[in-house]
């Protein structure tokens, strides 16, 4: 500990300096980089959005913004959100830049694919953008027909182009990914002495291949009834409405789970180092995303129960509903138990990932509310519903995200952030996103509905808490992309392993060389045996 | 200057208080579970907090029988509650014998209730205490949603297709009508009121808003002024088959299959009559899509549905058209 630490002197970010090396690189690493800077804009783009529709609901008029464009924000907060920010964030950036080093592999199975991804990605987000500066979008996120088919006359295919566009993306990278966790492991690297990141990447690449190419046809056939008029979807064409729910769901479903499985992994990955011991019951935890990417797919019909399915259906999905939420209760039991005995180092990363478990927590099993079948038919399309999102895909994914994010920044840029800010900013983003939430779960339940530019004035307080809570996320948000970028110029030299973590991306050095390892590394012991490591060392 | 919070909606209905009891129930599993996991959390975290980065914590690998409890006593619990869930979704659902039928189209960006006796109202609707009401609807152009949170009722209205939802209110009062699914730019501008009446002055209300014909006797018309009884004779010996009597029976159809004759089934065989043709017919009847408005065809069904009733019981609706609309049942 006492001698001091410095950068090593090549690395990849300082093996070469020109703009093509970055835009030309074949480099995990770098394309993870790449994927960092386009995610960020898009969270910056969505958060906005959100700041603006917040700033509407303070008061229960539709006075600060008109209605269409109110309608609009809101799609292209969500259509942001989702397809930019949520989908891509922990599989393109954290599993990009630390999939191949924690297999002990110099890249990914395919590297050119990789940059293709990225170039595909930044593709598909450009479209969006300018379907958003050329004029919007007001459908929804959903796209439900046949408003969508018939009714808007805003950007629709323009956007949904930008979606199609972006499935490829992620089609390929879950693809690139799939091989490389089969073909591309180290020595000894058994499937049980994975990192269970490594399984949460695995089970999300087969959601991603098997899922997204539905969300292509919906697009295709989408835009097949808005130009050339053949009935599928609009009931005045002899199509059926509620086909494209079904079709729309069949992805839209299994996409949550897209975007929920990594951040569960990123926090397994940060429970286990800064308990110092390995997760309780590493097999259930393993299995239980692979069940969750599984069974993702039977349950696409619970957003359906008042959209004039059967009875008898709504049944069956109700009940596979609850089927799925045992894997992810499993894994919050486990993550519980890991703490158990355990030598808890209570840093940035870890503090982030205790807040995901509160907030993800009651994300689940406010799912318990809305997969009933008696309460749903009250709570569906209120802010119930979009309460219980939010806290699964911001108080999960986005927090699972950023403590991913802190745990690995040390390794991606080589330099430490304030431990201290980043506590703080954890603090504030838990508070502020509870004050955000909280309030909408009420209101679901008195009835008011999603997506109103102006509600009747006895919702507004809570509203207005909800607003308040809001303008507290933003600062924390802030905060984060503040320390996290000042770390880049005053940070502490990280050294290799700042955690004392187990892990093959802790072996090579922070950041790492431009081929990851100096020697292929061997594996010769499960995953976070730290009892064993201590034994060693003494 | 700012409202108070109230955690409940009003309540206006029995089944709503069914509705709250399981949604109180939920709240109590979610809690304890919610509780039990946080004070674990905070305990483990504060037990064995460590700021020595070299600690190691205890080498535990896991435990079979603790992870079957935790997967066997939540999906038990669970199961539990799905019971339970279906039992009030299934009442929510299905309507009792004995309803006051109410017709309603959404449109952007409205609400338009029809009631059988004629009156016809916009973005509000009057109904009696304590009766049974079921309104049936569509849409005309995208969907919208009918959402009453105080019956805690709601379900899509959906272009081309019949919907429908039944609530008893047993609470006087005005209470929130709103579109749930987006519809466009007015989307939150689509609500109304549902005004719960004391069953006399509901009467009362009927009487001084009964304007024009009533729904049956709108069909009725349409029926004549459409020429659909050149064919649909009530001897059965027609072009088309006999409608005496056939609402709410099982129909034979040309292909083979069997259908109830339900609203739906009626629409649609005004709409597109070549989807589902009576056994023993020829697919002649010309199809009437773009030729009636939504409001008509359900005036239609209504006259269909009224030929069901014995004569003496149609001589008396007959007697007291224009009066109220329950003596038509």
């Amino acid at each position: 500990m006492a001698m001091s630490i410095t950068q090593p002197r090549v690395d990849y970010l300082n093996h070469e300096h020109t703009l093509a090396s970055w835009l030309l690189t074949k480099d995990h690493k770098r394309i993870g980089i790449l994927y960092l800077l386009v995610v960020t804009a898009a969270f910056f783009v969505g958060g906005l959005f959100a700041t603006l529709l917040r700033l509407e609901l303070a008061t229960p008029a539709g006075d600060y913004v008109a209605a269409d464009t109110y309608n609009k924000l809101f799609t292209m907060h969500g259509v942001t959100m989702v397809f930019f920010v949520l989908i891509p964030a922990v599989p393109t950036i954290l599993g990009n830049f630390v999939l191949p080093l924690m297999l002990g592999a110099k890249d990914v199975a395919f590297p050119k694919i990789n940059l293709l991804s990225w170039y595909i990605f930044t593709t598909g987000f450009l479209f969006t953008v300018y379907a958003m500066v050329s004029g919007g979008v007001d459908t929804g996120w959903t796209f439900y027909t046949p408003y969508s088919s018939r009714a808007s006359n805003t950007n629709v295919m323009a956007t949904g182009l930008g979606v199609f566009i972006t499935g490829f993306s992620s089609i390929l990278t879950g693809l690139n990914f799939m091989v490389t966790i089969h073909r591309m492991r180290a020595p000894g690297l058994t499937w049980f002495r994975l990192p269970l990141f490594v399984w949460a990447i695995y089970a999300t690449s087969l959601v991603q291949i098997l899922g997204t190419p539905v969300i292509a046809i919906t697009v295709l056939a989408l835009a097949i009834e808005r130009f050339l008029h053949f009935g599928i979807f609009d009931a005045a064409l002899g199509g059926d409405p509620v086909l494209f729910q079904h079709m729309f769901w069949f992805y839209s479903h299994p996409a949550v789970y897209i975007m929920i499985l990594p951040p569960m992994g990123a926090i397994s990955e940060v429970i286990a180092t800064f308990s110092r011991k390995t997760i309780f019951g590493y097999s259930f935890v393993a299995f239980s995303s692979l069940a969750i990417a599984i069974f993702g797919f039977l349950v696409w019909a619970h957003h359906m129960f008042v959209s004039g399915i059967s009875v008898y259906s709504a049944l069956v999905f109700s009940f596979l509903t609850y089927a799925v939420a045992i894997p992810s209760a499993i894994k919050v039991f486990n993550w519980t138990a890991t703490l158990y005995r355990g030598a808890i180092w209570l840093q940035a990363p870890m503090m982030w990932a205790l807040a995901f478990i509160g907030l993800f927590l009651i994300g689940g099993l406010t799912g318990i509310f809305t997969a009933s079948l008696g309460i749903d038919v009250h709570l569906h399309d209120t802010y119930f519903v979009v309460a219980h999102f939010h806290f699964i895909m911001v108080g999960g994914a986005i927090m699972g995200y950023f403590a991913g994010l802190h745990y690995w920044w040390p390794k991606i840029t080589g330099r430490m952030y304030s431990d201290i800010w980043a506590k703080v900013a954890a603090i504030i983003v838990f508070c502020g996103f509870n004050l955000t939430f909280g309030p909408q779960f009420i209101l679901g339940y008195l009835g008011m509905p999603r997506r109103y530019w102006a509600y009747p004035p006895e919702f507004q307080t809570l509203n207005v808490l909800s607003s308040a809570g809001a303008s507290i996320l933003a600062v924390g948000y802030i905060l984060v992309g503040i320390y996290l970028v000042a770390s880049l110029f005053w940070g502490k030299v990280a050294g290799d392993n700042p955690w004392h973590a187990t892990g093959l991306e802790w072996t090579t050095q922070s950041p790492p060389l431009p081929h990851n390892f100096e020697t292929q590394p061997i594996v010769t012991e499960d995953a976070y045996e730290y009892a064993v490591r201590e034994v060693k060392v003494g | 200057m700012f409202p108070g919070i109230s955690l409940f909606p009003e309540r206006a209905s029995a089944l709503a208080a069914d509705v709250d009891h399981l949604y109180y129930f939920i709240t109590a599993v979610a809690a304890f579970f919610a509780l039990v996991v946080t004070i674990f959390v905070i305990f483990f975290a504060a037990k064995y907090r460590t700021k020595d980065p070299m600690a190691v914590g205890a080498r535990i690998h896991g435990s079979i029988p603790l992870e079957l409890a935790w997967s066997i006593i939540p999906f038990l619990i669970s199961i539990v509650i799905f019971v339970w869930s279906a039992s009030v979704f299934f009442d929510l659902y299905r309507p009792p014998d004995q309803t006051l039928e109410i017709y309603a189209t959404g449109k952007r960006w409205m609400w338009k209730f029809q009631h059988l006796g004629g009156q016809n109202e916009i973005n509000e609707l009057h109904v009696p205490l304590g009766r049974p009401v079921k309104i049936t609807f569509t849409s005309e152009d995208v969907l919208h949603s009918m959402f009453f949170p105080a019956f805690r009722v709601k379900a899509d209205a959906i272009p081309g297709r019949y919907s429908s939802i039944w609530f008893e209110a047993n609470k006087l009062g005005q209470f929130h009508l709103f579109c749930a699914e987006y519809c466009g730019t007015k989307h939150s501008g689509m609500v109304g009121s549902v005004f719960v009446m004391e069953p006399a002055a509901y009467q009362q209300w009927l009487g001084g808003n009964a304007g024009g014909a009533t729904l049956t006797s709108r069909g009725e018309r349409l029926f004549g002024d459409l020429a659909c009884n050149t064919c649909h004779v009530s001897d059965g010996r027609g072009r088309g088959p006999s409608l005496a009597n056939k609402f709410g029976s099982f129909e034979e159809l040309a292909d083979g299959g069997r259908v109830t004759v339900d609203e739906a089934y009626v629409r649609e065989s005004i709409l597109t009559p070549q989807n589902k043709v009576v056994a023993g017919y020829q697919p002649l009847m010309p199809t009437f899509q773009g030729l009636l408005s939504e409001e008509n065809v359900m005036a239609l069904v209504e006259y269909v549905k009224s030929l069901r009733a014995s004569s003496e019981a149609r001589a008396e609706a007959a007697a007291t058209r224009d009066a109220t609309p329950q003596e038509h049942k």
